[in-house]
């Protein structure tokens, strides 16, 4: 009992403790954070990740590398695709091999449907943490055009491994273009209708505002990247900064804000959906004719050496990291992923407040629990 | 022998069998009187007593088992889906599946908690609402007791069940249920003011607290329309404030599900969440027919100025049916806000309480009784 008072640094005697999670409508999976609190307010919040620890990284050296891409699926489920590129640019990067222009720009699409699906998610579920239920339905609507994109082109609608080292599965679907295309019309409708449910309502922005601050100095001291990152003003867009796939011959701006609080980490997401509409829009007309892969060796071996890779991830900066030494698998890979970091600043954040508040600044970091536990 | 000669009574009409749905205290005189024959003064009170119980038990499970499925619908309206639609036509008997289920679902005990009032506080909640359904005039002379202070005794009872909810939250032994408790408790304690104020208004305007002489005032004009800017203001307040009460909408904080999982009720489980549950709707129906009744002419119908022939048609409906629609308009605004808007937060709910409704509230009650004593009133 001493002793874990000691760990945990939480006097078990003299503060209300509560248990949030693992199984918690609001943690959306299982994720277990300790809160203590005084009365309504949040003194101190300790997030217990390994609940859905699978060991990814251990799996994945002994596994080749096309077969790594469908674990990494499984990390961050709603970024699917955006994984699988990562791990795909990775290995390219390290056989040196050219990739053919129509893969770039299809893997690019890809990516900024998956992030269009991912904060339609987000705004979905953040609506359900501020007690808005009807949110859910309306984000869960707009998503299922993606999906169905998906499931035609893919095969599949969420985990969907559409890339693999030398460019894609298959082929896009003949409908692929004209269905993305209809669906951005269709989106750029209804996205006001987001606004118009949430962004603009009293209580949301009550609820919202002044909460949960992260200084440019905190964001940055911690690693915390993507749309949490870009609300404190940490200009952190790696597709800004080291355009991979398509994102070079792209016109888009970073979306950022200075303000840093669960307000504007709400509306960067919101914009970044515009954004995302505005480069497909620049690039579904334009996928270049060509090969959709470059005939790759059927066993893959990496060259001995060190390999880094990042990506712009829905929630973040992804890093992924191979150690090679010339074998069919790799001999060891680390992830760096966004939300493991982000969860981390969520302790500083919240101090202070309420309980419901809380909900709203984890529910505004966007976590998906099987990226941090990996 | 004696009930034969009650049934005569009963049948001896003196007016058309269909003119008891325009005034019911033809039937209910009749059976009054009637019984009267038939029995001593003692047995007459306890017979009715009897009837009007299970009248209102029956009208209670009624009332709570459609508006459970009537929130399901209107939600999945506002939800973009369908909602219960398999069991029965349009899934009516949807809920009536739902409570055999948790009839048939197991109690289970908690340890640790204290089992006298973690038993209790369902049967508080319920009797609360129960109590309060009583002074309510469903129709022309429809109602369980006609008290002159109606109003204060329903403030006073719907307030109760605030025991109910902090015995459950207590005796539950969970902190969630303790948090959702204590915020429940002091959410109530605060709207009650407003919820009685906003009443106030209006019984400054109707110079009367029983129910149905409020019903009477309002044969020339609904308050609503009738109390100018005031009493609007005091609908809209009333509005705020009883769901607020009823702990629901954007006000859910006691049972906030994304923070506290179910708040009070977490543990309850079976019948014994049934009746948390059936209290909740009910009281819905409650403040909603208690805003029909104070501002919106309870069961008299609508009528304008001098349009005779509209004001006449009119008149044809039954009373009990403009009750009812009333009632459920008021009930379909609650659920409007409860599936549109997101939840408050603790003190912004009590800032809403004690920095603006209760100030506005009562210049409200000031101004309402200069205009009362002006006679600017129509």
């Amino acid at each position: 009992m001493e002793e874990q008072v000691k760990t945990t640094g939480i006097n078990e005697q003299e503060e209300y403790v509560i248990n949030m999670g693992p199984q918690h409508p609001s943690t959306h999976g299982v994720l277990r954070l300790v809160v203590s609190l005084k009365g309504e307010i949040v003194k101190n919040v300790e997030p217990h990740v390994g609940y859905i620890h699978r060991g990814i990284e251990k799996m994945c050296e002994s596994i080749t590398y096309p077969q790594i891409i469908h674990l990494t699926d499984r990390m961050d489920y709603l970024s699917a695709h955006i994984n699988n590129e990562a791990v795909c640019l990775n290995v390219e990067k390290a056989l040196e091999i050219e990739i053919p222009d129509r893969v770039k720009v299809i893997r690019t699409i890809m990516a900024e449907l998956t992030r269009i699906q991912s904060h339609q998610l987000f705004w979905a579920t953040f609506g359900m943490d501020l007690g808005g239920l009807t949110c859910f339905f309306y984000g869960l609507r707009d998503r299922e055009r993606i999906l169905d994109i998906w499931e035609e082109t893919c095969g599949s609608r969420m985990i969907v491994s559409y890339s693999c080292p030398g460019g894609l599965m298959y082929d896009i679907h003949p409908n692929f273009q004209k269905r993305v295309k209809d669906f951005i019309k269709y989106f750029r409708k209804t996205l006001p209708e987001y606004d118009q449910l949430l962004t603009g309502n009293v209580i949301f922005r009550e609820r919202t505002m002044g909460i949960g601050k992260l200084s440019l100095e905190d964001a940055v001291s911690f690693g915390v990247t993507g749309p949490v990152g870009r609300a404190a003003g940490f200009s952190c867009d790696v597709r800004k900064y080291e355009p991979y796939s398509a994102y070079d011959r792209v016109k888009f701006n970073e979306v950022l804000f200075t303000e840093g609080d669960t307000y504007h980490r709400y509306l960067v997401r919101m914009e970044e959906m515009r954004e995302s509409m505005n480069i497909i829009d620049q690039l579904i007309d334009n996928i270049p004719e060509g090969q959709y892969a470059v005939k790759m060796k059927p066993v893959i071996k990496l060259p001995e050496g060190e390999y880094y890779q990042r990506v712009e991830t829905a929630r973040g900066e992804l890093g992924v990291y191979i150690v090679s030494d010339g074998n069919k698998n790799p001999f060891r890979i680390k992830f760096r992923s966004p939300n493991f970091v982000n969860l981390a600043a969520l302790n500083m954040m919240s101090k202070g407040f309420k309980i419901a508040d809380l909900v709203a600044i984890s529910g505004s970091l966007d976590l998906i629990i099987p990226d941090i536990d990996r | 022998m004696r009930l034969v000669i009650a049934a005569q009574n009963i049948s001896t009409f003196s007016e058309p069998w269909w003119k008891v749905f325009y005034d019911f205290s033809l039937l209910t005189k009749n059976i009054d009187t009637g019984l009267h024959n038939a029995m001593s003064p003692f047995w007459t009170t306890v017979t009715e007593m009897l009837i009007i119980g299970v009248l209102i038990l029956l009208f209670y499970a009624l009332v709570g088992l459609f508006l459970v499925y009537a929130e399901r619908k209107v939600c999945a309206f506002m939800q973009n889906r369908l909602g219960p639609n398999r069991v029965g036509p349009f899934g009516i008997f949807q809920t009536i599946a739902d409570l055999i289920k948790l009839l048939l679902v197991e109690l289970i005990p908690i340890k640790k908690a204290d089992k006298f009032l973690f038993n209790l506080a369902p049967f508080i909640v319920i009797i609360a609402s129960f109590m309060a359904i009583a002074a309510i005039p469903f129709a022309n002379g429809l109602h369980a007791i006609d008290l002159n202070i109606g109003v204060l005794y329903v403030i006073a009872v719907s307030a109760m069940g605030v025991i109910g909810v902090l015995l459950a939250g207590w005796s539950s032994n969970n902190k969630y249920s303790l948090i959702g408790a204590m915020r429940s408790g002091a959410q109530i304690v605060s709207y009650e003011l407003s919820v009685g104020l906003a009443l106030i208004t209006v019984v400054i305007l109707a110079g009367t607290m029983q129910f149905s002489e409020i019903v009477e005032a309002q044969r020339t004009g609904w308050f609503i329309f009738k109390g100018h800017i005031p009493a609007f203001i005091a609908f809209i307040i009333f509005l705020i404030s009883s769901t607020a009460e009823t702990n629901r909408g954007p006000f859910d904080l006691a049972e906030a599900e994304s923070e506290l999982t179910a708040g009070y009720h977490t543990e309850y489980s079976g019948i014994k969440f049934a009746f948390f549950f059936l209290a909740e709707y009910m009281n819905m129906f409650i403040v909603a027919s208690i805003a029909a009744t104070v501002f919106l002419g309870g069961w008299m119908p609508f009528h304008v100025g001098h349009w005779d022939g509209f004001n006449s048609v009119m008149d044809y409906i039954p009373p009990f049916i403009w009750y009812i629609g009333k009632t459920f308009f008021v009930i379909f605004l609650m659920m409007w806000f409860k599936w549109t808007f997101p939840r408050l937060r603790i003190d912004q709910l009590l800032t809403l309480e004690w920095k603006y409704l209760l100030p506005i509230n009562l210049v409200n009650v000031l101004v309402m009784a200069f205009v009362v004593l002006m006679g600017w009133h129509f």
